[in-house]
């Protein structure tokens, strides 16, 4: 049976305002003042239509950390955060490092249907770093894998990095490097500077940062392979970058919502909520991470979207886990520390946020502009309505938001994906 | 004040209150009968989660003398060791009664934690959190700096104290620098570079890599434990190299000023970062630390616990 969902009075990234018409999970008409008798109406009159954003770092815990978050809650915030792609993190239990685990998860993807995931796979055997993953089976296999990262761990050995690199040029893949100089970050529990002397948390120095950075810059360059830096945090870091791009390097970097607005002073509450990998940092590298993504030299916005249970919250700093969510609120902080100070069009968000992670993960049905003919993955914002962050009512398992009680601008009022209407807000 | 958490929290005059209120009780404590009745039917805890003697023994020593009921918690055989979270100790504490509590934790942070989280209603007093600071002990320094040589201040004003050892792993430096600048001293950190923290710029301190400059001008000598395991850590190339330019002996000590004080928080190591001689020299107040330690911790639960109540003699 054709279904027809109508998107009313919605302004398009480019500026103009128009009406949508999707069917059958295509976008079949652009125009004021469409009317159809069977569409389910959606009202974005004060609100702008965005491509569906595509996450590139995702922690959805499935398998073996079921009880922080699944495949099927994962998306459900996805959706609700105006996602239509993840992209999740191959540090599950087991570790993502064979076709058989990466079919599972995108299986697990596609039984809920929300949104597609796409798992990525790991670098190294176990993520230890010393022997490479069966990285040619999980890009055969029916994920079609073509990111590959040890996220939570780097791959440290120069070596294994190089080998990697080199490998997955077979199928055009990318190999997104966590970024961290292990003997540098031994036992590190925060940004390394005045705040950490204060406190006395163990410091992880931004050099750690920047040195994998660099070095992985320059064994890209040799052997003219794709690099992704994820999560970059150092003002430094950036300066790298641009470096690079500069040089024509194939290198592209990630930023999280988080790093784009929040600082070490919350450190000072010895909170853990505040505690995440890399850390946040200082108010200096905030506003290089800004500028950074406003010029490009920050390619995309990526969440490390992190569930963790409670009791890994609830405890002492240097014992608590790191990490936090960020699926359900992205877009807003993009909305709050790039568009409202007038660093970013939203053109240029849907590119930060859709086109561009699509690009580099060459998820070929995602990040295409908004036009007739195009498949409808369309995220719904109104930018002119704010809410204020719950744990207790986020769609994730997990509760860890750093923003709970935070007043953000932009409320997600509909995300459709193939068509369908993978979330809608309650009026 | 609610809680001790950080000298941060106290103001200079909360601070010279303490120090006022412990030679007061001192007074007390020297003569025949060494016990208050302030703090009768309170239930203090030692909550130590990390081993420490002196520190437990000081402040049950203190609770006792004011009359609080002491319940000592320790790691060793409680529930800590057997992986129970401070969330559900603290609440246990709570369902006890507990009227305060006396945290010693290997975390930074651990007290604020205590403190902030909702896990306990009553006061929480910080002996020692990881790296971070050990407010009582920086009293008790103050307390006996201003002693010996405060004559005529009130406060430290016109007095230079050298903190001298492992200044980043150190919760007595930390405590101390914020302490004794409050109350006016001049303070010198000296330290091989890898045992200041990057950061170290932002303390109103100065900052010496070479004691022997340092040493001729300064009215105490404030010398940290180093443990074995920094070695390991790179901190520095082995235990004779660090006495060499690190340690108090002899020589050093005959280049400090007449008057000048040595003193150390404890335990020591003896031949490592303070030699034996220096450790029991006359200028040595080690031990005199300890004892004004117990009056500076009555003054600490004093203050906390007992409110505006007068000291009271029992008769």
């Amino acid at each position: 049976m054709t279904s027809e969902i109508l998107i009313q009075g919605g302004q398009l990234s480019d500026g103009s305002r128009s009406d949508l018409l999707v069917r059958d999970g295509i976008i079949v008409e652009i125009a004021p003042g469409i009317e159809s008798k069977i569409a389910t109406v959606v009202n974005a009159q004060e609100s702008i239509v965005l491509p569906g954003l595509v996450d590139l770092h995702t922690h959805l815990r499935e398998p073996g950390k079921e009880d922080s978050e699944t495949v099927q809650s994962g998306s459900r915030a996805g959706a609700k955060g105006g996602y239509v792609a993840l992209s999740a993190m191959a540090n599950t239990s087991p570790v993502a490092d064979t076709a058989g685990v990466v079919e599972q998860v995108f299986r697990l993807g596609k039984e809920t249907g929300l949104l597609d995931v796409f798992p990525i796979g790991a670098v190294t055997h176990n993520l230890e770093g010393t022997q490479l993953a069966e990285i040619g089976a999980m890009a055969d296999s029916a994920a079609q894998v073509r990111v590959f990262s040890d996220d939570g761990h780097c791959v440290f050995d120069p070596l294994v990095m190089r080998r990697a690199l080199e490998y997955v040029k077979k199928f055009d893949g990318v190999i997104a490097q966590h970024a961290q100089e292990p003997r540098l970050t031994l036992g590190s529990q925060m940004n390394e500077g005045a705040v950490s002397a204060q406190l006395g948390l163990k410091g992880w120095p931004a050099v750690a940062e920047e040195a994998i950075i660099a070095r992985d810059i320059l064994l890209a360059d040799h052997v003219q392979s794709r690099l992704h830096i994820c999560h970059v945090t150092t003002a430094g870091g950036v300066e790298i970058i641009r470096w690079a791009k500069a040089r024509g390097i194939q290198v592209t970097a990630e930023v999280t919502p988080h790093h784009l607005l929040l600082t070490e002073e919350l450190a000072k509450s010895y909170d853990p909520i505040y505690k995440v990998n890399p850390p946040l940092r200082t108010e200096k590298d905030v506003m290089a991470l800004r500028q950074a993504l406003a010029e490009g030299v920050i390619d995309i916005v990526a969440t490390d979207h992190a569930p963790h249970p409670a009791e890994t919250k609830e405890c002492e700093w240097q014992e608590a886990s790191f990490g936090m969510l960020g699926l359900e609120t992205a877009l807003s902080i993009v909305n709050q520390t790039m568009v409202l100070p007038g660093l970013l069009s939203w053109e240029q968000v849907a590119d930060r946020m859709s086109y561009a992670p699509a690009r580099i993960a060459r998820y070929s049905n995602h990040g295409q502009k908004i036009a007739v003919g195009a498949r409808a993955h369309l995220t719904v914002i109104n930018p002119t309505q704010s809410f204020k962050v719950d744990r207790d009512l986020v769609a994730s398992r997990s509760r860890n938001t750093p923003f709970h009680g935070i007043e953000l601008p932009g409320v997600v009022t509909a995300t459709l994906f193939n068509g369908q209407l993978s979330y809608q807000a309650v009026r | 004040m609610k809680h001790l958490l950080s000298i941060d929290d106290v103001s200079k005059a909360q601070a010279l209150s303490i120090l006022d209120t412990a030679a007061e009780l001192a007074r007390v404590s020297d003569g025949p009968m060494k016990k208050l009745p302030t703090l009768r039917g309170r239930t203090i805890v030692n909550l130590f989660a990390e081993d420490s003697t002196r520190t437990r023994i000081s402040f049950e020593a203190a609770a006792k003398r004011l009359s609080a009921d002491v319940i000592n918690f320790s790691a060793k055989g409680s529930s800590i060791s057997k992986g129970e979270s401070l969330k559900d100790t603290a609440q246990t504490l709570q369902a006890m009664g507990a009227d305060a509590v006396i945290i010693r934790h290997g975390a930074s942070g651990a007290a604020h934690r205590l403190a902030e989280s909702r896990w306990m209603t009553g006061a929480v007093i910080n002996a020692g959190d990881g790296t971070h600071e050990h407010p009582s002990q920086a009293l008790l320094d103050a307390y006996t700096i201003r002693k010996h040589l405060a004559h005529g201040t009130d406060d430290l004003t016109g007095l230079h104290i050298a903190i001298v050892g492992d200044i980043l792993h150190s919760r007595v430096a930390r405590s101390n620098v914020l302490l004794l600048t409050k109350l006016g001293a001049k303070v010198t950190l000296v330290a091989p570079p890898t045992l200041l923290p990057v950061g170290v710029e932002s303390w109103p301190v100065n900052i010496s890599y070479d004691f022997d400059t340092v040493i001729e001008h300064v009215d105490a000598v404030m010398m940290l434990r180093i443990q074995q395991e920094r070695m390991t850590e790179l901190y520095f190339p082995n235990a004779r190299e660090y006495s060499h330019y690190f340690g108090l002996n002899r020589d050093r000590l005959k280049m400090m000023k007449q008057t000048a004080l040595v003193m150390h928080p404890g335990p020591m190591n003896r031949g490592l970062e303070i030699t034996a001689d220096s450790a029991d020299s006359a200028r040595s107040v080690i031990v005199e630390q300890v004892t004004n330690g117990v009056s500076v911790r009555m003054a600490i639960l004093y203050m906390l616990l007992a409110g505006s109540q007068e000291i009271g003699v029992s008769s």
